[in-house]
């Protein structure tokens, strides 16, 4: 949303109501998991999501770093979300900034919703997202990516946490925005769903929307957190899948 | 505890295959893991390579900016490098500052695009003493799995050689051109086990290792860049070897490079 009023603002919808890269106001960008990416994480996933490359590692439950942060009735939950120098179109100095800082901080305290951190007592459970390449809705895919790392690595959760942003361009209220979208349209909503008990454990909103448009912004972006959970399970089965079976489940 | 316990009956046994000219993984001392480049990984990058070296995975990024020359060399462009061992890549990174380690493979692989004069840094001043381009070469390490300073460095260089200068974008020419590569300086890494100098190091042998030496070779047949690094030595002799199996080495690893050329 920086470029509000920028010059050269794009018209986001088209008068038949598609979008720039022909999309529905509903429709989901193409959306790529792989369970397992790296062999020497405990749990791992790459999540190419549009133009989105994420790559997510989970090591744990092992020994807190730094020791004082140990909780002696659980496990502590450490996320850093972090963003490569290249992947955005500006160069992104490395290193943790005040945004990275934010954005770890409330994926962290969304997993905290859903693991049974109570069953590893004096441990620490690390979670690492690396954007690698990024076009908006990279905490989302983080998260996702994060999510199904997690439960590659075997650590018992409610339920795998999909996440999606919904938005408002040109007006109307759309699903996983782009870009351009992003930084030219009216708001941006990111959330990430518990699909079994239907609530919502990562809720950021910025932008203007009414009380009826929010009202269709949440429903559409559970609907789209529900598809994105279906293709999270598809990831991991693919993964433990120990016979592939030809022409099987589809 | 136990860990440790196994580190060191790993490393005897790494010793003890070396010491009959074998490898944990089977291969030989003078043989490479298999390596894969992957141009373009990053759109929005300038330029980008993927690199896998067996199971260790780097990713290497161009970006280039309009800047202001160093005042020492006001007719050149500036060229930063810096790699990040990110606590993703391995069980042993904390987070944190850059560790000695990652600041280790940032200077090496500098060192050698730097000594190589692999880009033409002159063609990257725009007005001297004013307004130059800054090229920064980010080295992203996404599974450290043993010698990332060669694999960093053979990102680099093919991410270098497939790079686009955004002129148009920052309004300095009317067309964005490809960034002029003149020379390709690959590394070759060899640690000692024992009697024995092996290539291309894994994270155990590493571990094991008593001296690790880095050659950086270009395709003149110049050597460009050296590092002596971990704890051991190395005789004149073994180092006059080493140089000739890293000639061999950079020829075969320089034409993956060739190949990745856009």
């Amino acid at each position: 949303m920086g470029n509000i009023g920028a010059k050269d603002v794009p018209v986001l919808l088209s008068p038949e109501g598609l979008r720039l890269d022909g999309r529905r106001l509903d429709e989901l960008r193409p959306i790529r998991i792989e369970a397992g990416a790296l062999h020497q994480a405990d749990g791992s996933a790459f999540v190419e999501w549009g133009q989105n490359k994420v790559m997510a590692a989970v090591y744990g439950p092992r020994e807190v770093h730094p020791r004082h942060l140990q909780q002696n009735n659980k496990a502590v939950i450490q996320c850093k979300y972090n963003m490569a120098a290249f992947a955005v179109d500006e160069r992104k100095r490395p290193g943790l900034d005040r945004r990275s800082q934010e954005i770890s901080k409330v994926i962290a305290e969304a997993f905290e919703s859903v693991v049974f951190a109570e069953e590893f007592p004096r441990t620490s459970i690390d979670v690492y997202i690396e954007v690698l390449q990024a076009n908006a809705g990279t905490r989302c895919a983080g998260l996702v990516a994060a999510s199904v790392a997690l439960a590659d690595a075997g650590i018992p959760m409610v339920d795998l946490l999909p996440a999606v942003a919904v938005g408002k361009i040109g007006g109307q209220i759309a699903l996983d925005l782009k870009k351009e979208e992003d930084n030219f349209g009216e708001a941006d909503l990111p959330m990430a769903l518990v699909p079994q008990s239907g609530r919502l454990v990562l809720l950021q909103m910025e932008g203007h929307m009414t009380e009826e448009e929010l009202g269709r912004a949440l429903d559409l972006g559970v609907k789209g957190c529900r598809d994105i959970y279906d293709r999270m399970k598809a990831a991991l089965r693919e993964r433990y899948t120990m016979t592939p079976v030809a022409g099987g489940a589809a | 505890m136990s860990e440790e316990v196994i580190a060191e009956i790993l490393t005897t046994h790494i010793l003890d295959l070396a010491a009959d000219g074998r490898r944990l993984d089977g291969r030989g001392p003078d043989e490479y893991r298999p390596v894969s480049t992957q141009p373009g990984f990053v759109s929005t990058a300038d330029g980008s390579a993927l690199v896998r070296m067996g199971q260790t995975r780097v990713l290497a990024g161009i970006k280039l900016e309009p800047g202001k020359p160093f005042p020492d060399t006001p007719n050149a462009g500036v060229l930063t490098t810096n790699a990040e061992l990110i606590p993703l890549s391995s069980p042993t990174f904390e987070p944190g500052p850059p560790q000695p380690g990652a600041i280790e493979v940032s200077r090496v692989v500098d060192r050698a695009i730097r000594a190589a004069e692999t880009i033409d840094l002159a063609r990257l001043c725009v007005t001297p003493g004013e307004k130059s381009w800054v090229c920064y070469v980010d080295v992203h390490v996404l599974e450290h799995a043993g010698n990332l300073i060669d694999a960093a460095l053979l990102a680099a260089v093919t991410a270098l050689s497939n790079s686009i200068v955004p002129a148009k974008r920052f309004g300095v020419a009317d067309s964005d051109y490809a960034l002029d590569v003149l020379h390709l300086p690959i590394e070759c890494t060899f640690v000692r086990l024992g009697d024995a100098i092996v290539v291309d190091p894994t994270f155990e042998e590493e571990h094991a290792a008593q001296g690790r030496l880095t050659v950086a070779t270009d395709e003149t047949g110049r050597v460009v860049a050296m590092q002596k690094g971990l704890v051991g030595a190395f005789s004149p002799d073994d180092v006059k070897s080493t140089v000739r199996r890293a000639f061999v080495h950079g020829e075969r690893l320089r034409s993956l490079v060739k190949g990745a050329r856009a």
